[in-house]
């Protein structure tokens, strides 16, 4: 994972993640157009989750399937809650994830880093958002199944926690679970949710600290010229 | 008044409103139903027509789940294609029927890689009142019960149809609960007013042996750790009085 890896974005970062390639940007706070979307009492958010037609196996047609117009709106809504949206009243905050190559865990991988690059942007937030899916195969609950354990296996499901609070934004499932293996295997996620804080933390420190030097050697030049 | 067991409309918190089921009530779809839960009112049809595999299915028939909210429904539905609350309700809907494996897709089959049934499942909103994807879910599965195609023989790839009828080759029955979270409370069936006020809304599908084949997290909040955990064990515990209601309507 990697923040601030785009120019023109307010904030940016990239995930990689096995064969998985997530680019993600976030313009915003902005002024919101078309103007009446605008709401008076908080900013709002808007996500496009979007597959690159080279990022799967065989083309995919660029125009937005139906799973990735859910996806945009379940990940919003995964993200909405660790926003301060309120600061931003009449503004839009605008997201953009994009799949250059996708290997299973995409919206995972893809809510994972738009937090990061929300807090790149400088948006204040109520802690930071972490994803990860477990699912099963062949018999066994398995955490983060790629794109080819997906297809075969049995059940898949999507978590995402904001691990400050250890509230749950996301979840959803496909496949076959008993009530036990559900109870074990969300359990499992929610732990892994936790180890993926730690590294969304470290990502953003490092990125810091590098400002923080950069800002630095500027600022020295500077001094000399004073005394 | 959550918070002493009572509903706006004195239900209890795990109760589902009043639920009819009307059975086949177009003639011209294979299958359809309409269901009545309160004043929320979803139709499905359901149509099989002759198409094409998917290449990573060559051997299995096709199924589609479209839902349409349409305008006359509700003052907040505008005409067009369907926006992403519309497709989020059909993909629901078809994870359950899907992951469930209700429909028995290779019995669908006529010739492997060429010729296989579609069976198109289309939800018909056509007054909310809240609880889109159970009533939607319980209706997709009763019409899905009802639906008939002729019996048919394959004859050089052809299919021949003949004039007697068969149901679908259905193996489960996949049931979605929705509970809304609202204050501190979780509550099973959420009226239009209900989710209005809500803060999230899970929903879980479960098939006929009480396995999860389907979750759907909604809402703009979050929910506890906890919360989840209690939202499944009630929709696992809700389910198969909703399954027995739909296939005692199914079955007079």
């Amino acid at each position: 994972m990697k923040v601030g890896v785009l120019d023109k974005a307010d904030g940016s970062a990239y995930v990689e993640q096995g064969k998985n390639r997530i680019l993600i940007a976030v313009y915003g706070p902005r002024e919101a157009h078309p103007k009446h979307i605008a709401l008076p009492h908080r900013a709002v958010l808007r996500c496009r989750y979007h597959m690159a037609p080279f990022s799967t196996p065989e083309r995919k047609s660029p125009a937005p399937s139906r799973r990735e117009q859910e996806l945009s709106k379940v990940i919003r809504e995964a993200l909405e809650p660790a926003v301060l949206s309120e600061y931003y009243p009449r503004t839009t905050i605008d997201l953009f994830i994009e799949v250059l190559q996708s290997d299973g865990g995409t919206r995972c991988a893809g809510i994972t880093g738009a937090s990061l690059a929300l807090a790149d942007a400088g948006i204040p937030m109520r802690g930071l958002v972490a994803a990860t899916a477990v699912g099963k195969i062949a018999g066994q609950i398995a955490l983060d199944l790629s794109d080819a354990e997906d297809k075969q296996g049995e059940a898949d499901m999507p978590v995402a926690i904001m691990p400050k609070s250890n509230v749950v934004t996301l979840i959803q499932m496909d496949g076959g679970l008993t009530h036990e293996e559900f109870e074990r295997g969300f359990d499992i996620a929610v732990k892994t949710c936790h180890t993926i804080h730690e590294q969304q933390k470290a990502v953003l420190k490092e990125r810091y600290l590098a400002i923080k030097e950069e800002v630095e050697e500027k600022s020295e030049p500077a001094k000399g010229e004073e005394e | 008044m959550l918070a002493v067991g009572k509903r706006v409309d004195d239900r209890g918190l795990n109760d589902f409103r009043e639920m009819k089921l009307e059975i086949g009530p177009i003639e011209r779809a294979c299958g359809s139903a309409l269901i009545n839960l309160g004043k929320t009112k979803v139709m499905v049809g359901v149509k099989v027509e002759e198409g094409e595999p998917f290449p990573d299915t060559p051997d299995e028939g096709v199924l589609t789940v479209n839902a349409e909210l349409v305008p006359l429904a509700s003052p907040s539905f505008e005409p067009g294609p369907p926006n992403e609350n519309a497709i989020e309700l059909a993909r629901v809907v078809d994870r359950g029927i899907r992951e469930s494996k209700a429909i028995d897709l290779k019995q669908l089959c006529v010739q492997p890689r060429k010729k296989v049934f579609v069976v198109f499942v289309d939800v018909y909103v056509l007054d909310h009142d809240g609880n889109l994807i159970d009533a939607s879910s319980i209706a997709s599965l009763a019409a899905l019960l009802n639906a008939k195609i002729n019996e048919y023989e394959v004859e050089n790839g052809e299919v021949v149809y003949r004039p007697e009828l068969k149901t679908l080759p259905i193996q489960n029955h996949p049931v979605a609960v929705t509970l809304a979270k609202i204050g501190k409370s979780l509550v099973v069936d959420p009226s239009l007013d209900e989710e209005q006020v809500m803060s999230a809304r899970l929903t879980v599908v479960s098939d006929k042996d009480g396995r999860i084949c389907a979750m759907q997290k909604g809402g703009v909040e979050v929910l506890s750790i906890e919360e989840v955990k209690q939202g499944v064990a009630i929709a696992l515990s809700k389910a198969p009085e909703v399954r027995f209601k739909i296939m005692e309507a199914v079955q007079t």
